[in-house]
C-alpha cells in the first residue's frame, strides 16, 4: 500500500477581478507519496505557484480538500494551521526578495525555530551552525546580511530556513530559476541530497522542463488552472499524450549538436486570459489537432494507462502514436 | 566600405572595458577579439557577470560613462570605426546598421507611447520617411513579428511579455540592420513563446542576411541558432570556435563544467556535476587563469600565469595552459581529427 503523504482533491482558487472571475486554479487533484517529488510544470500564469501556495494555505483556496497525512488542513483554523506549519515549508523563487534585508543569516535561519519553539533557546545557535553546514554555507557568513551574498548562497539560506523546523513536506517554487546554470546544479544536488537524508517530500514547481525531468518522480502539466496531463517522469517524456505537453517538450532547446531532435511544434498565439472561461477545451484555440468535438465541453482528466492521466478527448490516439 | 572586408560585418580587436569606481576597478571585459561575417550568428555564452552585456554595449558605444571606460580595442561595424566616430555619425548608425534587442521587454519599451509610434520613430529618423509612411511601415513590422495591425495603437502595458519582446524585435529590425545584437532575448519568456521568438529571429536572418550576436546563458539556444560560439568567463573569451567544435570537441574545462551542470533530457538518471565555487570578483581577478580556483585540472602554473587564447585546430581557440602538454585532454573532450 502506497504511503500517501498529501492528497489534493478538487482544489480551486478564484480571484475576483473587475472583468470577472479569474480561474487561477480550477479543480486540481493529485496525490504524492512520502519521500517522492511531484513536479508541476506550466507557463507563466497557468496557476502552478497558486496551487503550491493553496496547498500550504499561504493563499486561502476557494474550495477543495488538502489532505495532509489524512487530515484536511484546508478546514483547519488559523491556530491549528500555525501548528502544522512546521511540517509544511516553502522555498521561494527569488532569493533576492524573499529574505529580510535587515536580518543576518543566523537571524533568518533561527526565526522559524523561535516562532515554532521547536528548539530550546540555548541550543538555537548550535542548530543554526548545523543547518549552515547541511546546506553548505561557510561559518564565517553567519553574521552577513543578504545583500552581501550572491544568489546561490541566498538560496542556500532559503533552504536552511525551510529545514530549520524539520518539515516533512516542502514546496519548492522555482527554486533555481533565478540562478546561473553552474549554481543551479549545486542547489538541485543539495535538494536531492536533503531529500535522501531526511526523507522529504517535495512539490517542485518550475517552467524548466529539463530540470523537472531530472528532479521529479511524477510530473503534472498545468494549463490555465487545470492539470492537463500527469504521469511518471519517464512516461511523460516518452509518451506525451496531451497536445500541449507534446508542444512543450518539443520547444525545449537541447544543448546538443547533431543529435536527434523532437520535431518542433510551434503553438499559435499565447495563453488566453483565465477570466470568464468558456465551456470548451481550454487549449483548443492553440491546439493544432483541435476539432469541433473540442469545443463541446472541457475534457476531464482521465486515466488512459496505469498512472497516466490526460485531459484531452483524443488522448488515446496520441498515446498510441507515441508508443 | 572597402572591398576586402565586404563580407565582414563586425570586427572586434582587443576590446577591454573597465568600470572605474572610486575605490576599485571592475575589469568587465579583458582583451577580447572576434569577427562576424554577413548572415552569420555568434553566440556569446557565459554566466552572470561574465561580461557579455558589457561587450554588447561597447559595440554600440553605449557603455555608461562614467564609470565605464573602453580601455583599449578597435570595433569596426560595416567599415566604420565605432570608437572614433563623432557622435552625430554614430547616431546615424545606431538603430540603422546595428541595433539591439534588450533583455527585459517589460522595461525596455516606453510606457507612455503607443507601440506603433515606438517602431515608427527609427523609421522617421533613419529612413527619412514621412509620419504617415513611417506609421504604415511600422504596422507592417508589427505584422511581420506576428502581432495584428489593429493593436498598433495600444500601449505596452496592454501587451503580454512575449508580445512586448516581439515589439522590441520589430523596433530593432525596422531599418533592416546589418548587425543585430540580441541580449538574452528570450530569458524572460516561456518556452513555447521562446520557440516562437527564436524562429522569428532565424527567419529574419535567412531573409535579410542579418548577422546576429546572440547573448545567452542557455546552451540549448546556442545549439539551435548559432554558427560560432564564444564562451566568456570573468571578462575573457576562454573558448571560441564553430558550433560543432565547441559542442562536440569541447576543450576548456569551464565549458565542460557548463555542460555537466545541465540536466540531460535524454537520461534523467544522469547526475549533475556542478562547477564548485563561484565566479571570481571582477574587481579582484586572480593573478593567473581566472578559472583556476574552480578548475579540477588546474596546476600550480595555472595559478600564476594567464593563459592566452590560442588556436588549437581549425577555427577552434582555447585559453588554457594545460594544452601546452601534447597529450592533455578533458574528460568530455574528443580529440580533433
Amino acid at each position: 500500500m502506497a504511503d500517501t503523504i498529501l492528497e489534493v482533491k478538487n482544489l480551486t482558487k478564484y480571484f475576483k477581478t473587475p472583468k470577472g472571475m479569474l480561474h487561477a486554479v480550477d479543480g486540481v487533484s493529485f496525490s504524492i507519496e512520502r519521500g517522492k517529488t511531484l513536479g508541476i510544470v506550466g507557463e507563466s500564469g497557468c496557476g502552478k505557484s497558486t496551487t503550491g501556495r493553496c496547498v500550504l494555505r499561504l493563499i486561502e483556496p476557494t474550495s477543495g480538500e488538502v489532505l495532509f497525512e489524512g487530515n484536511d488542513i484546508a478546514k483547519y483554523s488559523a491556530a491549528q494551521m500555525r501548528k502544522m506549519r512546521s511540517e509544511l515549508q516553502i522555498i521561494f523563487q527569488d532569493p533576492f526578495s524573499s529574505l529580510d534585508p535587515r536580518k543576518t543569516v543566523s537571524q533568518t535561519i533561527a526565526e522559524p525555530m523561535l516562532v515554532h519553539k521547536t528548539v530550546p533557546k540555548d541550543q538555537i545557535r548550535s542548530r543554526v551552525h548545523e543547518l549552515m553546514e547541511t546546506v553548505g554555507l561557510a561559518d564565517r557568513l553567519i553574521n552577513s546580511y543578504p545583500h552581501e551574498l550572491d544568489g546561490g548562497r541566498r538560496q542556500r539560506i532559503g533552504v536552511a530556513r525551510a529545514l530549520a523546523v524539520n518539515p516533512k513536506f516542502i514546496v519548492c517554487d522555482e527554486p533555481v530559476s533565478a540562478l546561473d546554470v553552474s549554481i543551479q546544479a549545486q542547489i538541485l544536488n543539495l535538494l536531492k541530497d536533503l531529500q535522501k537524508r531526511f526523507g522529504l517530500t517535495y512539490i517542485f514547481i518550475t517552467h524548466d522542463l529539463s530540470v523537472v525531468n531530472h528532479f521529479s518522480d511524477d510530473i503534472a502539466v498545468m494549463y490555465l488552472g487545470q492539470l492537463v496531463e500527469k504521469a511518471s517522469a519517464e512516461e511523460l517524456f516518452a509518451k506525451p499524450s496531451h497536445p500541449y505537453t507534446e508542444a512543450l517538450l518539443s520547444a525545449i532547446p537541447v544543448p546538443e549538436v547533431g543529435g536527434p531532435r523532437r520535431e518542433r511544434i510551434l503553438l499559435k498565439g499565447e495563453i488566453t486570459s483565465p477570466v470568464n472561461l468558456p465551456n470548451e477545451c481550454r487549449f483548443a484555440k492553440r491546439c493544432i489537432y483541435a476539432s469541433e468535438e473540442c469545443l463541446k465541453g472541457n475534457p476531464p482528466l482521465r486515466e488512459i494507462a496505469p498512472n497516466h492521466f490526460v485531459a484531452c478527448c483524443k488522448a488515446e490516439q496520441f498515446y498510441q502514436k507515441n508508443s | 566600405m572597402n572591398g576586402v572586408n565586404d563580407d565582414i560585418v563586425l570586427q572586434v580587436e582587443d576590446l577591454t572595458v573597465y568600470y572605474e569606481l572610486e575605490e576599485e576597478t571592475v575589469k568587465a571585459v579583458n582583451h577580447i577579439s572576434f569577427s562576424l561575417k554577413r548572415g552569420e550568428t555568434i553566440g556569446l555564452v557565459g554566466e552572470t557577470g561574465a561580461g557579455k552585456t558589457t561587450t554588447a554595449l561597447a559595440l554600440l558605444r553605449l557603455v555608461p560613462d562614467p564609470p565605464g571606460v573602453i580601455k583599449s580595442g578597435k570595433i569596426t561595424v560595416c567599415g566604420n570605426d565605432m570608437l572614433s566616430l563623432p557622435v552625430q555619425k554614430l547616431e546615424s548608425i545606431r538603430g540603422k546598421d546595428i541595433s539591439m534587442i534588450f533583455q527585459d521587454p517589460m522595461t525596455s519599451l516606453n510606457p507612455v507611447f503607443k507601440v506603433v509610434d515606438q517602431i515608427a520613430e527609427s523609421l522617421e529618423i533613419h529612413e527619412k520617411l514621412s509620419k504617415t509612411e513611417a506609421h504604415e511601415k511600422a504596422l507592417d513590422m508589427l505584422e511581420t513579428v506576428g502581432i495584428s495591425r489593429s493593436r498598433g495603437g495600444e500601449y505596452p502595458h496592454q501587451f503580454s511579455g512575449g508580445m512586448k519582446q516581439r515589439v522590441g524585435i520589430a523596433i530593432a529590425l525596422a531599418c533592416s540592420p546589418q548587425l543585430l545584437i540580441a541580449d538574452e532575448p528570450t530569458t524572460a519568456l516561456d518556452v513555447t513563446i521562446q520557440a516562437q521568438v527564436l524562429d522569428l529571429i532565424k527567419d529574419l536572418k535567412d531573409k535579410n542576411g542579418t548577422s546576429v550576436i546572440m547573448i545567452t546563458h542557455d546552451l540549448g539556444i546556442v545549439a539551435e541558432i548559432c554558427d560560432q560560439v564564444a564562451v566568456m568567463y570573468a571578462g575573457h573569451i576562454v573558448e571560441h570556435g564553430s558550433l560543432d567544435e565547441v559542442f562536440n570537441h569541447t576543450l576548456h574545462p569551464y565549458t565542460e563544467g557548463l555542460f555537466n551542470s545541465l540536466p540531460n533530457i535524454n537520461d534523467r538518471k544522469s547526475e549533475l556535476k556542478p562547477i564548485p565555487g563561484l565566479m571570481p570578483d571582477p574587481t579582484n581577478l586572480p593573478e593567473g587563469c581566472a578559472f583556476a580556483p574552480r578548475c579540477e585540472y588546474a596546476t600550480e602554473a595555472c595559478k600564476t600565469t594567464q593563459p592566452e587564447l590560442r588556436t588549437v585546430g581549425g577555427t577552434h581557440k582555447v585559453a588554457c595552459l594545460r594544452y601546452d602538454e601534447t597529450d592533455f585532454h578533458i574528460n568530455r573532450g574528443k580529440k580533433h581529427g
